[in-house]
């Protein structure tokens, strides 16, 4: 059964239609590349499964529950909709990590403060508290940051900061963790470290949805691929499929246009 | 010129001690001010922000009527208005009333530049911030305060500390209300007070409790400016 199930997902920004009818569904451990052009809607998809855009169409599914669904009203209350988007992670293209707190700090917050909100908090305070910080500091040794989690964010590089978020993200332990262009803030040199954790996580079968112009992590990490145009998914399928023999003729352009950049 | 000399230290002492009482109702002024004016502007910049229609222009009429005009009027209207007009002085009788009239006119205007400097300072954050907040499942208070009240802090310390410096000087325009600040005490020995009279330099002298107040401000707030580098 499959873990996330999206049905025709409609958003307009104003008049400007930005997602028209996306459907797809994702088993638990796929890894989902979403390629296109900028402005094609992948982003916006991106922000519609973490609910910071509200789509004015469609249904969203984890598993059979219904987390949204434009026609139930229900379905749009602030209250449900935190615990919902805890279904999902994200990862953001400018890091977005807390200037005021360490590396460290930055991936315990969120966690500690969903467990202050645990009946077994007050009891147990001391224990909860060592227990979130021993798992983040196990997951910002796994991101290679053993000697930076005493930073602030401005003492890191790009790649550092992003390997934090990523870290942050994974510490609520999400069922499909999101990355919106993880590494276009990034400079070349940078962009390789932060690939490789990720490389890393779907060797893992963590399962994700990355945004990306990196084709070529995009066909080598990715179980299946979309390619968006227009805010439709204009091909979807299996990487080797998509990459190797694409059917659509804007597909191929699309890819041409990067082979030749590449 | 040796007799003057020595006609102003026989007069210090009396004229120091009057200086101390004045200054003391200026300090208290200046804090009260600042223990309202600092969370009522808070209020109010929220009120500015609010997503609601009526109350965000509500709140932006009232701080540009109150930013417009002078804070001399104000202080007039506000401590006049309700004996002349009402026909019940509501602030009660002496030195108390006009110094809880002088206060609450104070707290009012001090609150509603600290509220556009919040404002400044709150909506200069990253939207990221905050988006990173709601992905992470925390609750709109939790991003407030955990996230975004110290990035604010940071921002507004340079502004706020300007602010605070007018206001030590802004207090003497309690004078106008005959509250016995520390100009009012100074003026008091050219008028005529305790024996003395036509004495210019204790007014002089006013002016150094003024800039050893500030000189003693600006550091500290220095110190906190320094404090936050810690981030960026």
């Amino acid at each position: 059964m499959a873990i996330l199930q999206v049905e025709n997902i409609q958003k307009s920004f104003g008049q400007t239609k930005v997602l028209d009818g996306i459907s797809f569904t994702m088993e638990k451990g796929d890894v989902l590349s979403m390629i296109g052009s900028s402005g094609s809607g992948k982003t916006t998809l991106l922000r519609c499964l973490n609910f910071l855009e509200r789509p004015d169409g469609g249904r969203i599914l984890m598993g059979d529950e219904v987390l949204f669904d434009a026609a139930d009203r229900q379905t749009h209350k602030e209250s449900e909709i935190r615990k919902k988007r805890l279904h999902f992670g994200l990862v953001f293209q400018n890091f977005n990590l807390f200037p005021q707190y360490t590396a460290l700090e930055n991936v315990m917050l969120a966690r500690e403060l969903l467990a202050k909100e645990q009946p077994d908090w007050k009891q147990n305070r001391r224990t909860i508290r060592k227990e979130i910080e021993e798992a983040s500091v196990e997951l910002l040794i796994q991101m290679g940051l053993k000697d930076r989690m005493g930073n602030y964010p401005h003492q890191l590089s790009g790649g550092q900061c992003q390997r934090v978020a990523i870290a942050r993200a994974l510490n609520l332990h999400p069922d499909i963790l999101c990355f919106d262009e993880p590494t276009s803030a990034l400079d070349p040199e940078l962009t390789g470290e932060v690939l490789k954790v990720i490389r890393e996580l779907a060797e893992h079968n963590t399962t994700m949805i990355i945004v990306t112009h990196e084709m070529s992590f995009a066909r080598d990490v990715a179980s299946k691929v979309i390619f968006m145009d227009e805010g439709k998914i204009c091909e979807m399928g299996d990487p080797q499929e998509v990459f190797g023999n694409p059917q659509m003729e804007r597909t191929k352009q699309f890819l041409a246009n990067y082979a030749q950049q590449g | 010129m040796q007799e003057l000399f020595q006609q102003i230290s026989q007069q210090m002492p009396i004229v120091f001690k009057a200086l101390n009482e004045g200054f003391a109702q200026t300090l208290r002024l200046f804090f009260v001010t600042l223990a309202g004016a600092l969370p009522l502007g808070l209020i109010i910049s929220f009120g500015s922000m609010s997503k609601f229609g009526p109350i965000k222009w509500l709140t932006r009429m009232f701080v540009g009527l109150i930013r417009g005009t002078p804070l001399m009027i104000q202080l007039l209207i506000f401590f006049y208005f309700p004996g002349l007009v009402l026909g019940k002085n509501i602030w009660g009788s002496g030195e108390t009333g006009r110094f809880t009239a002088a206060a609450i006119s104070f707290i009012i205007n001090y609150a509603a530049y600290f509220s556009e400097i919040y404002r400044g300072g709150i909506q200069g954050i990253p939207v990221g911030q905050e988006e990173a907040g709601l992905v992470l499942g925390m609750k709109p208070g939790q991003i407030f305060f955990k996230v975004k009240l110290l990035q604010m802090i940071k921002r507004i310390v340079p502004p706020i500390s300007n602010e605070i410096i007018t206001l030590v000087k802004d207090t003497s325009l309690a004078r106008i209300i005959a509250l016995q600040e520390i100009i009012w005490a100074g003026q008091a020995f050219m008028k005529g007070r305790s024996g003395i009279s036509g004495a210019i330099w204790p007014l002089f002298f006013t002016g150094i409790y003024y800039l050893v107040w500030n000189g003693v401000l600006s550091w500290l707030l220095g110190r906190l400016e320094k404090k936050l580098d810690y981030f960026r």
